[in-house]
């Protein structure tokens, strides 16, 4: 034992990340069901084409010299009526419809997946605080917690809306209206996240590898970021997608009830709410495509979701 | 009490735990409150290089010993000294680390121990990066590697998650994280009694091994009375939350003095290869009462043969007596006399041969 001690030993190789994801069983659940496929192509194709919006899209919808009121209220190519400049139809403006759809798709994503890290990073962090003190600490937390969970997300989201609103000057409310969005949509989500965690951190807690750390010594700072956090973080990211799905819709809905993006910036919720205006004069398109744009980004993004947390959950396999 | 040559002494240690029903009901229901009194006045030395065992049913405090000893847990009351050291009195970081740094833990359960989401070579450099024990990454990744093949893993293991190994292996992975943090003490909790049997001599003799090369002080736990013959130098024996008696290995086995150590070693599972069950059976008839309640003198009376009036009455502290430390009114009286027992029934006290040849692991 004594030589052994002593004797110097060469530290192997690392093998690399990218041959060891592909090895994974994540790959290969994903693989195995056409659905997430199909939801993955889809997702890919709506979040894809509004992050490269402006090479993508057919027209600027916000270059005004580009727009022309002539051609309001085109129908699509298919309709009598129609032309390829505008495969979808315009809008009331003359704004190319598919166009506003990407471009709206793009202010829509960028508010759900801004408000679902805020959330994710504020619900994940007083989880942890919650279930690692314990105490009054944790018993304040979640007191808030249940309260906010208590109110639907979008009556949270209009009180936090309509506080802004009062409480800011009018010229700059066009401006914030978007970072108003985020928050009141991070506000009303952050609680899951919470919740989830506080939960997982409970069980983790006790268990012998928090101890052992304990023991060598290692500060409770670094317990809780290195061991804790890894070990909650599994249900985290499924509670995400699955909010991004929520956090969209509940933009489209505030935007749709016109306390979220304004005409000048829409999102897919203001281009609901303004196509609606002219549903009854028979231009269906204008809040038609963006809906189904709409409907699928969510559907494809919860399948996505659902795939992730069965393939995340070894029981389930 | 204080012995130049001891590295560990215990005095008095208690720890009681609160398990009192809510505020809310205590008021309603007029419940009063209730501690359970894992440990109710522990006190022992362990010696420069030797391994302190300590046995006991399940329940009887032995971890929070050991939790108490590690900083796991505060005592309620009394002392503990490592190295000459009060670790009560080390209240800031900067002086509590380096201590804590020479005492080293190996958990019961190679399952829970080992953090599931790191491989194993971060988990065996955590106590080299806490201390900085290692300067470069090579040199970390090389210690490692080296200690992987001090527990008998290879290197390459160093690259896996732990749900890749058996609980044989994991504990090795275990031992090698204590091992890293260069300890002069290493408090073993039950380390195989998760383990199966063929696996658990392969871990006792690699302890055994380490603990000569690296020349370490343990203590030891386990319920299980033939593993702590084989591995550990002196015994305290606990019966709810108390040591009953503490001996050489040799003597208590050969001659045990307490009837709860006489019962114990009564018990041993005897070595036969067609009931490999027998090591989990409960060793000991009747039950352990309830230490929210204890029972008033000596806890054990309601299970003695040889309890009277004193007993029920009047708690029995350590004495000397035979050249070991027992808590017993019998055996202070001379009601009980050591010698009675090689003519007695009990087979544990038919000398060394006895134990040693019977025992299965
Ligand atoms: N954290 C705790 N809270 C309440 N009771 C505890 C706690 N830890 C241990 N106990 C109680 O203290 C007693 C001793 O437990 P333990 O030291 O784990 O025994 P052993 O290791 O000998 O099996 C048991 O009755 C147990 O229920
Ligand atoms: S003190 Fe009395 S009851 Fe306790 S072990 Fe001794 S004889 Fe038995
Ligand atoms: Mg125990």
């Amino acid at each position: 034992m004594a030589e052994l001690a002593r004797a110097p030993i060469a530290a192997p190789r690392r093998l690399p990340r990218l041959r060891r994801f592909l090895d994974g069983d994540l790959l290969w659940s994903f693989r195995r069901s056409p659905v997430t496929v199909g939801a993955a192509v889809v997702a890919f194709v709506i979040i894809g084409s509004a992050i490269a919006a402006p090479w993508v899209a057919p027209h600027n919808p916000y270059d005004l010299a580009s727009v022309n009121l002539m051609d309001a209220t085109d129908p699509p190519v298919w309709l009598h009526g129609g032309s390829w400049a505008y495969v979808l139809g315009t809008d009331n403006q003359g704004r190319d419809v598919l166009s506003t759809i990407i471009y709206g798709t793009r202010l829509s994503l960028l508010v759900g997946v801004l408000a679902v890290v805020a959330a994710l990073i504020l619900g994940v962090a007083l989880g942890l605080v919650a279930g690692w003190s314990g105490g009054i600490v944790e018993t304040m937390i979640m007191r808030v917690a249940d309260v906010q969970l208590s109110f639907p997300a979008i009556l949270i989201a209009l009180l936090i809306d309509g506080v802004a609103r009062t409480m800011l000057p009018h010229n700059v409310q066009a401006e914030i209206a978007i970072y108003v969005l985020i928050v009141s949509v991070a506000l009303s989500n952050w609680v899951h996240f919470a919740r989830t965690v506080r939960g997982s951190t409970l069980v983790e807690r006790n268990k012998e590898y928090i101890q052992a750390a304990r023991v060598i010594g290692v500060r409770p700072w670094r317990i809780v970021t290195g061991h804790l956090l890894p070990n909650v973080l599994g249900p985290v990211l499924v509670i995400a997608t699955i909010n991004l799905a929520t956090a969209i819709l509940t933009e489209a809905t505030l935007s749709f009830l016109g306390v979220g993006l304004p005409p000048t910036q829409p999102s897919l919720g203001t281009l609901i709410r303004v196509g609606n205006d002219y549903l009854m004069s028979g231009d269906w398109w204008i809040a038609l495509f963006p809906g189904i744009w709409l409907a699928l980004l969510i559907l494809s993004v919860n399948l996505l979701g659902d795939w992730l947390r069965d393939a995340l959950n070894p029981k389930l396999r | 009490m204080a012995e130049p040559q001891a590295l560990v002494e215990i005095r008095d240690l208690k720890r009681y735990f609160d398990v009192s029903p809510p505020p809310l009901e205590r008021l309603l229901q007029r419940k009063p409150r209730a501690w359970v009194k894992a440990l109710d006045g522990v006190s022992f030395t362990i010696r420069r290089g030797e391994t302190f065992a300590l046995v006991g049913e399940s329940g009887c405090g032995k971890s929070t010993v050991a939790r108490c000893l590690v900083g796991l847990y505060r005592p309620s009351a009394g002392k503990i000294l490592f190295d000459g050291i009060d670790l009560a009195g080390l209240n800031r970081r900067k002086t509590a680390v380096p201590l804590r740094r020479r005492m080293q833990m190996i958990f019961q359960d190679p399952y829970a121990s080992l953090n599931p989401r790191w491989r194993v070579r971060r988990i065996v450099a955590e106590p080299l990066v806490t201390h900085g024990l290692v300067g470069s990454r090579a040199e970390r990744d090389a210690r490692v590697a080296e200690l992987l093949v001090q527990v008998r893993l290879s290197p390459e293991d160093g690259d896996k998650f732990p749900h890749e190994f058996s609980g044989g292996q994991r504990q090795r992975i275990s031992i090698a994280r204590a091992l890293a943090a260069r300890p002069e003490f290493l408090v073993c909790d039950e380390p195989t009694s998760a383990l199966d049997v063929s696996v658990q001599a392969q871990i006792l003799n690699l302890m055994k091994d380490l603990q000569s090369a690296f020349r370490l002080t343990c203590l030891f736990i386990s319920h299980n009375l033939a593993v702590v013959y084989q591995v550990s130098d002196r015994v305290g024996v606990m019966y709810l939350g108390r040591l009953v008696e503490i001996a050489a290995a040799e003597q208590l086995f050969a001659r045990p003095l307490h009837p709860y150590t006489r019962l114990l070693i009564d018990t041993i599972p005897r070595l036969d290869p067609v009931d490999g069950a027998a090591a989990e059976r409960e060793p000991v008839a009747g039950e352990v009462p309830n230490p929210i309640d204890p029972p008033p003198g000596c806890a054990f009376h309601p299970r003695c043969p040889f309890a009277d009036a004193r007993c029920r009455a009047e708690r029995p502290e350590l004495i000397e007596a035979d050249g070991a430390l027992v808590a017993c009114h019998a055996v202070a009286e001379g009601r009980l006399a050591p010698a009675a027992l090689t003519t007695s029934s009990h087979p544990g006290a038919t000398g060394r041969a006895g134990p040693s040849g019977k025992l299965a692991l």
